[in-house]
């Protein structure tokens, strides 16, 4: 394929992300650009062009050793729930933009931690970066079918030409706003989308590769089994290998947070902390896909092209050799795409630390304090640029002079094991209170030099000069310092070798310095609200303790400089109206100073900021007693409204329960008030007619006709009676609705009892003319209180004699077994009771309206009763709905 | 003219000895179970008085009160509520919705009698 065609093509996929971007930048809002996926596949810049080409290299070379560097991750996704969220819940809160503002801002806002971060970073990313660069170079040579075109200088090499284009992008859409802390929604959308392509890509020609040139994972298998060295390719081999594939795994699972481009990605472009939860499998899945046809590609490019190609790039050179170049175009964009996410997000996040921890703190403070606040927007954002540019040349010149001897596995690696040095400060800091500034600035250097002595050194060594005595004999022939076996220990390759010195001695020093040296107040204050970030993020700008005498007006001035008269105008209104401030308010407290270093971070990093306003403000200096002792109060106050809080919430649970008591209690009340009004109504009733018909008799001066006294007497006497079994009733209802009843159980027979029953009422029936059967004359014993049963049936049966009509009622009583209870029937065939009755038929003192005689000769009050009976026996009684003819009226007795 | 009264209530053993006490007074007397009877016999024989009584099923005293109230017809028929219901409550109740008199159970007949008497002068 022509170079300049290739050119073109990469150019013109060059213009489509940048149209991506460019509209993402638009719709900066839109729930396309912001949601969990986009996410998701931003955080797949990890995936660099080492995954898509160096996996398939140490597969064919070693085995299943490319794995490891996919388990960290996969081990430390579930973990982000909760040491992600709380990194992103600070950075928000205090603006941070680089992990260099992160770890530094987190022991005391320290100007030299914070540049020192950024040289380490430099040091492990600059590399890397050429990494990428060699990658491009290299396909781009495969795919112009290695034309012979030879670079003879810079500015014939295709890989500046490409390098640069990567610089434009990335300062295009790296550099919008001065503020850093920023989210830059067309970068991501775009890396994003390069996601998709890799993986789409690199799965098309795995699939290829597995079932076009060959016959399918078995095939592959099959024919890759009958070689030699099989055996070591699919096993673990020996404790080495074991211990390598440890350290790799802890080193992969730490640069998923440390790496710069995955924390600009996962912390600084998150916009929403619940997008989490989905990345925590979803990334794993996108990992595991990657890693699919990893060992296929491989194999397969082992058995097609043997050891003479670099197994690096089988999955290009398959195709080609097959005389596929569109496929081999693809995977070619795919490696791109790779390449360009990871170059792209690496320079910005670099870039930023380079301006905001390096160059402005150091350098630039004092030009600033006297410009205007446009040529200082102007200013930052081209520090910025020029350091994204530089970055890429940089990365080009290590290029140049370094990387083409070098494998991609092998400056990936010792690139980890360079950016690890910052873990001990990063995951201890998050935890530990105590670590200091003293012993992370120790501990890394430590670190670093151990890394350099038993890595860096050797490998610069043999790469430049060709010699290995340094490393099999060590330093003038001392054995116990061979830089790859130092004191002896030969278990371990050498990256994972000066990975364990390394850490081994950065985190010792870091632990000690940081014991023995005393801190100072503020460092002590960031490291509280770190650590204990979840009991601070309500405290929010009071978190920061400062002592001291600053004029508003001072502070004013400084932000200006940076936000302009009006962004300074608007944030200063803002923080008045939060705190309820008078808006000409002089002096400035803690708070505002908090909030003003915070309004800077943004856009001149931790450091410079809080330079800039202590130049401004008459600090004090505050034991670190105070600062506990404040900080100690603070989450008192917390604590102590949340206790508050839950006590109010109690009082509120207590009334609403008291309340609803009391209702109850009224209703009861009521429901007694209505019952004693209904009992004083039916006692003065026969009363009423005791004492009329007794008066009349009295006055009677012999012209009442002897019938009629007659009859006056038979009404007194009637009355009477009713009053009696009124009380009567009154009283056992009250008993039984009070518990008081004495319930006697016994064993009866129940045909005993209903004939007792029948033969009670058989008089009355006779009176009316009512036929009354007993249907069922099966013996069966059962566990009740006979008076009290009888009583129900009594009540039942003559109910069904007063609704019957004379001469043609019939009534009968039955009884059969139920589900563990026996249920028992009486019917009638008279009038029934009318549907809208059935309700309230068991209610005290309701009377069906449909009865036969002028008045009822009953109380009111004997079903109510028969109910309470039949409840305390824990049976249960009803009228049957829908009956044609008559009533029945049926109650069941359980087994006891 | 005989006076004509009317007694509304429900239970027969006090009816009774209403009856027998205003007929010897030489009163009309009609008497109603309840309610909805009661509205049957005052359409027809508009009487000087009803001795109305509460608490009756179905068509209740205060139902009956309102419509006799409402009848053009009846507008010289006074009403006089005899019922168990003696809460002060009640009574404001009764007299409120236009009732003539307010008598309570039980009660003393010659009393009932001189009162209505005294109410139809």
């Amino acid at each position: 394929m022509n170079n300049y065609y290739l050119l073109t093509i990469i150019v013109a996929y060059l213009l489509v992300l940048f149209f991506i971007a460019y509209k993402a930048e638009k719709n900066s809002k839109s729930k396309w650009v912001n949601n969990p996926y986009v996410y998701t596949l931003s955080l797949a810049v990890y995936c660099s062009a080492w995954t898509y080409y160096g996996s398939v290299g140490i597969a064919a070379n070693s085995g299943v050793n490319f794995l490891p560097i996919y388990l960290g991750p996969v081990i430390a996704a579930p973990l982000w729930i909760v040491l992600l969220r709380k990194i992103m819940r600070i950075s928000k809160q205090h603006k941070i933009s680089t992990i260099a503002d992160f770890i530094s801002l987190r022991y005391g806002n320290n100007r030299f931690l914070g540049a020192l971060i950024t040289v380490i970073c430099l040091i492990g990313t600059v590399p890397y970066i050429s990494l990428q660069l060699k990658a491009v170079s290299e396909t781009f040579e495969i795919m112009s079918f290695g034309n012979g075109h030879i670079a003879s200088g810079i500015l014939d090499d295709s890989t500046f030409y490409i390098a640069v284009l990567l610089a434009i992008f990335a300062t295009f859409f790296g550099t919008q706003s001065t503020d850093a802390s920023e989210h830059h929604r067309g970068i991501i959308a775009s890396v994003a989308f390069e996601s998709v392509i890799k993986l789409i890509f690199f799965l098309i020609v795995g699939a290829y590769i597995t079932f076009y040139l060959f016959d399918g994972t078995s095939d592959i298998y099959y024919q890759m089994s009958k070689t030699d060295n099989f055996k070591k390719l699919i096993t673990f081999g020996n404790l080495e290998e074991g211990f390598d594939w440890f350290f790799v795994i802890i080193l992969s699972f730490m640069m998923i947070f440390l790496l710069p481009r995955m924390f600009q990605v996962s912390v600084l472009e998150n916009s929403r902390d619940k997008h989490l939860k989905k990345a925590i499998w979803l990334f794993p899945l996108y990992l595991l896909l990657f890693n699919l046809f990893v060992v296929y590609i491989a194999w397969g490019g082992k058995l097609s092209l043997g050891n003479t190609v670099n197994a690096e790039y089988f999955s290009l050179l398959l195709p080609l050799a097959n005389g596929n170049t569109l496929l081999a175009l693809l995977v070619f964009l795919g490696g791109f795409s790779a390449v360009i996410s990871m170059v792209v997000i690496s320079t910005l996040a670099l870039s930023t630390m380079v301006s905001n921890n390096l160059i402005i703190p150091y350098g630039f403070l004092e030009k600033f304090i006297e410009n205007h606040p446009e040529k200082n927007a102007t200013y930052i954002k081209n520090i910025r640029r020029i350091s994204i540019f530089t970055i890429i040349i940089l990365a080009y010149i290590f290029y140049i002079n370094f990387s083409i001897e070098l494998s991609l596995y092998s400056i990936g690696l010792i690139s980890f094991v360079i950016i690890a040095q910052l873990a001990p400060s990063f995951f201890l800091g998050l935890f530990w209170n105590r670590g200091s500034s003293k012993g992370v600035i120790i501990g890394i250097i430590v670190g670093i030099i151990v890394t350099g002595y038993t890595l860096i050194l050797p490998f610069t060594i043999e790469a430049l000069t060709g010699y290995t005595s340094f490393t099999t004999e060590g330093p003038f022939e001392i054995v116990l310092l061979k830089p790859y076996n130092l004191f002896g220990i030969d278990l371990l390759s050498p990256p994972s070798h000066a990975f364990f010195w390394s850490i081994l001695a950065n985190t010792l020093s870091y632990l000690t310095f940081s014991l023995t040296s005393k801190g100072n107040y503020r460092e002590r204050n960031y490291a509280e609200m770190f650590v204990d970030s979840s009991n601070y993020n309500t405290l929010q700008d009071s978190a920061l303790i400062w002592k001291g005498e600053a004029y508003v007006a001072d502070i004013k001035n400084v932000l200006v400089k940076f936000l302009g008269e009006r962004r300074t105008k608007r944030a200063l209104n803002l923080f008045f109206k939060k705190y309820d401030l008078p808006a000409d308010t002089q002096m400035a407290d803690a708070r505002l100073i908090n909030f003003s270093e915070k309004l800077l971070t943004g856009s001149i990093g931790g450091a410079s900021a809080k330079i800039l306003i202590a130049g401004v403000v008459k600090e004090e200096e505050i034991s670190l007693v105070e600062v506990l002792k404040i900080l100690e109060e603070s989450k008192e106050t917390i604590n102590r409204n949340k206790i508050l809080r839950e006590k109010s919430n109690e009082l509120t649970e207590m009334t609403s329960q008291l309340k609803e008591v009391n209702d109850e209690l009224i209703f009861k009340d009521k429901q007694k008030d209505e019952f004693l009004d209904t009992v004083a109504h039916e006692l003065k009733t026969p009363i009423t007619g005791i004492r009329a018909a007794t008066e009349l008799l009295m006055d009677e001066d012999g012209d009442m006709p002897g019938e009629i006294k007659e009859q006056f007497l038979k009404n007194i006497l009637q009355d009477s009676d009713r009053l009696a079994r009124l009380i009567n009733n009154i009283l056992e209802f009250e008993k039984l609705s009070t518990d008081r009843a004495y319930i006697n159980l016994q064993t009866h027979n129940i045909q005993k009892t209903l004939k007792r029953a029948i033969g009670n009422m058989q008089h009355i029936a006779a009176k009316k003319e009512v036929e009354l059967i007993n249907k069922n004359q099966f013996h069966f014993e059962l566990i009740y209180d006979e008076d009290k049963i009888l009583q129900v049936l009594t009540n039942l049966i003559g109910n069904a004699i007063k609704f019957c009509e004379p001469k043609k009622g019939k009534i009968i009583v039955d009884y059969k077994m139920g589900n563990q209870a026996i249920e028992f029937y009486v019917k009638d065939n008279g009038k029934g009771i009318p549907e809208e009755d059935i309700e309230y038929i068991f209610d005290k003192f309701y009377q069906s309206k449909n009865q036969n005689t002028i008045k009822p000769i009953g109380s009111g009050l004997g079903l109510a009763i028969s109910k309470q009976i039949i409840e305390k026996h824990k049976g249960k009684i009803w009228v049957e709905k829908g009956t044609k003819v008559g009533t029945i009226f049926g109650f069941k007795l359980p087994f006891y | 003219m005989r006076k004509k009264i009317l007694i509304v209530d429900d239970e027969p053993n006090i009816v009774m000895t209403l009856e027998y006490a205003f007929k010897k007074q030489n009163y009309e007397v009609f008497i109603a179970r309840d309610g909805s009877e009661a509205l049957e016999i005052v359409i027809n024989n508009i009487p000087d008085v009803v001795l109305l009584d509460i608490m009756m099923p179905n068509v209740d005293g205060y139902q009956t009160l309102k419509y006799i109230k409402n009848k053009p017809d009846l507008k010289n028929t006074k009403i006089v509520f005899l019922t168990a219901k003696n809460k002060s409550s009640d009574v404001e109740k009764g007299l409120k919705l236009g009732a003539d008199k307010y008598l309570t159970k039980p009660f003393s007949v010659k009393k009932i009698v001189s009162e209505i008497n005294n109410l139809l002068k």
